[in-house]
């Protein structure tokens, strides 16, 4: 492994608007995320962290300084390209599961293996394998519609992880679950991070699922207030 | 990529089985409606031209007095056989010459009977209102000049009087005499006017003078003119020569007229091509609804398939790939929607030409106009809110309610 960090932000700024009415989002970030790592990303709403993760995941572009992603400029990137880099190497969980409706488990699994045209018997394959990597054997065949809020977003991790990223990145995905099924979620995201070495970056406003991550990084107000090892997370 | 991105196509499709199903309803029915009734009117001037062209299309019809329509010779004096004659011999340029006397009688074989108009004429007459023969024979000069009980029958009065049964031969009934019936005219279904062209019957016009009518006037006379000639030139002399014939002074007004079956023709044939061009504009109009609902079922649609673009973006679809898959979405639906409804208006069409008693003429031109404009309406109403929707920061799309 290089001594480069997978994700490196440098004097990272975000400002929304134009003119006088604008409203500066990231105040100059500054943080490097190593291979492998579990960060939780926590603040206030308001503070910039859902900001953040959003150029972390390519979907959006700072407004000053720089994202290096194993090496690679984001900021100078086309839009085809940073779609490029979300399709091989981001996977996403959504609060909101963000799954295809009317459509089986299995077929949005398959969806991403689609964009990255992989044949028809290894797409389906692979499908087959996330979904039981997430427990949901036997539910395959099932629409979004016939799942719990739990086995919707355990598609939805499926469908992330499927492709083999290097990153995945969550943005709250227990926000609209209950204990239980956000507990049962946040064990499968761990050991997606501990057994495959999948890196973690996750946005949450609750400190017992952030509780889960290795590291916490605070954001207040567009800018880092704290970034510390979470040593109970072991 | 094209057939990844088709199969994502067809899969959005099958998701949204409903709304694929309304929106190609919509191509269906604006296409299956344009071109039934343009089929239709097509079929309605073909049958109108034909009918025309089975009264023959180069003849003139000469009538005493001046007022058309049934009893209209205001007293006018009508021809003799020296009109005839002296028609064919003075005009170079005709081909036949048929005097007509018509005369509604009670035909009768055996048991069965039925009211029919019999035709007195000559030999001539058969070419000159354009009469085939299915089967026997027309008169001879022999039976013409002795004005033999013989006579050839229409289809109708056949049906009526023998069936299905050859008449040829038999003998049948014809008011209060005997009369031996030698030939079928071949069937010329309905003319333009509605009237039935084969309930008729055909003898030696002095047949009919002597037995029926008992006079020698002729009510009116056919001519046809030879191929080449010019009927304006025919017609002309045709005036001046009964003008003549008629002792009609320089000055008097005809008592006589000179119809023109060309004439009649294009009358009746820009009539029936205005009322195809009426049928058409209807059929566009509806052709335009189809249109506006396939719009609408697309740019409803745009709100959830908004968060369908946002998701797709999110996990790597490339903007191209996106829009590639909304257009193969559009113009699947389209063109299967064109199909249905050429299928349909196929159908309709028949059935309904049938019913109508018109001939079913396949109009390739409509076909394809009418599939290319709703095809087209499919496609720009399925790709321009989809190209606005791919063109978000897949954020934006992802919240968007």
């Amino acid at each position: 492994m290089s001594s480069e960090p997978l994700i490196r932000f440098s004097n990272v700024t975000k400002v929304y608007g134009q003119g006088q009415v604008t409203f500066q989002a990231l105040k100059g970030i500054d943080f490097s995320i190593a291979a492998g790592d579990f960060v939780a990303i926590m603040g206030p709403s308001g503070s910039g962290k859902s900001t953040a993760m959003n150029i972390l995941g390519c979907l959006d572009i700072p407004s000053g300084g720089s994202y290096g992603f194993q090496e690679v400029h984001v900021e100078t990137l086309t839009r085809n390209q940073r779609a490029l880099l979300r399709r091989h190497q981001l996977g996403f969980v959504f609060q909101g599961f963000n799954l295809l409706s009317r459509t089986t488990a299995l077929e949005n699994v398959e969806l991403p293996l689609l964009y990255r045209r992989e044949p028809a018997a290894q797409r389906r394959a692979a499908a087959y394998v996330a979904l039981e990597q997430v427990g949901l054997k036997g539910w395959e065949h099932h629409t979004p519609a016939e799942l719990s809020g739990g086995q919707q977003q355990r598609v939805a991790i499926a469908r992330a992880i499927v492709t083999q990223p290097s990153v995945l990145l969550a943005d709250e995905p227990t926000g609209n679950l209950d204990t239980k099924m956000s507990q049962e979620v946040m064990e499968l995201i761990r050991c997606f991070n501990r057994e495959q070495g999948i890196t973690i970056l996750m946005v949450t406003h609750e400190p017992d699922i952030a509780a889960y991550a290795k590291r916490i990084i605070r954001f207040v107000d567009g800018k880092i207030e704290s970034d510390r090892r979470n040593e109970e997370s072991l | 990529m094209l057939w990844n991105t088709f199969l994502l196509a067809l899969r959005a499709i099958r998701r949204n089985l409903m709304r694929s199903i309304l929106t190609t309803l919509g191509i269906v029915i604006g296409i299956a409606a344009v071109i039934t009734l343009v089929t239709l009117g097509n079929g309605a001037t073909k049958s109108v031209t034909d009918q025309i062209a089975s009264m023959g299309s180069s003849q003139l019809i000469v009538v005493p007095g001046q007022r058309s329509g049934p009893g209209g010779s205001d007293g006018a004096p009508s021809f003799k056989m020296a009109d005839i004659e002296a028609v064919r011999a003075q005009i170079a340029a005709v081909s036949g010459v048929a005097p007509v006397v018509n005369k509604a009688v009670v035909v009768v074989n055996q048991t069965k009977n039925w009211l029919t108009v019999a035709v007195g004429s000559n030999a001539d007459y058969f070419h000159v209102a354009n009469w085939t023969l299915d089967s026997g024979r027309i008169f001879n000069d022999a039976e013409e000049r002795a004005g033999k009980a013989v006579c050839i029958i229409g289809e109708t009065v056949r049906n009526h009087l023998f069936g299905r049964e050859n008449p040829v031969g038999s003998e049948i009934r014809v008011k209060n005499f005997s009369c031996e019936v030698v030939g079928l005219l071949k069937s010329k279904g309905q003319a333009a006017m509605g009237n039935d062209q084969d309930d008729v019957l055909v003898m030696p016009l002095r047949t009919v003078q002597r037995r029926l009518s008992g006079s020698q006037d002729i009510g009116r006379f056919m001519v046809s003119v030879q191929q080449g000639a010019s009927m304006d030139a025919v017609k002309e002399q045709l005036y001046a020569l009964m003008r003549e014939r008629r002792k009609i002074a320089e000055s008097g007004e005809d008592d006589f007229r000179v119809m023109d079956t060309r004439q009649i023709a294009e009358t009746l044939t820009s009539t029936t091509k205005i009322l195809t061009a009426l049928l058409g504009a209807v059929a566009a109009v509806s052709l335009l609804v189809g249109g506006i609902g396939i719009m609408n079922i697309m740019l409803v649609s745009v709100t959830e398939r908004t968060r369908e673009i946002g998701i797709r973006l999110a996990i790597g679809a490339l903007e191209n790939e996106v829009l590639l898959q909304f257009l193969i979405e559009a113009v699947v639906l389209s063109a299967l929607g064109g199909l249905l409804g050429i299928l349909l208006a196929t159908g309709a069409s028949v059935g309904l030409a049938s019913l109508m008693q018109v001939p079913y003429i396949f109009d390739s031109s409509i076909n394809l106009l009418s599939f290319v404009f709703s095809a087209l309406i499919g496609v720009v109403f399925g790709y321009f809110p989809a190209r606005r929707a791919a063109s978000l920061n897949p954020i934006d799309a992802l919240r968007y309610e």
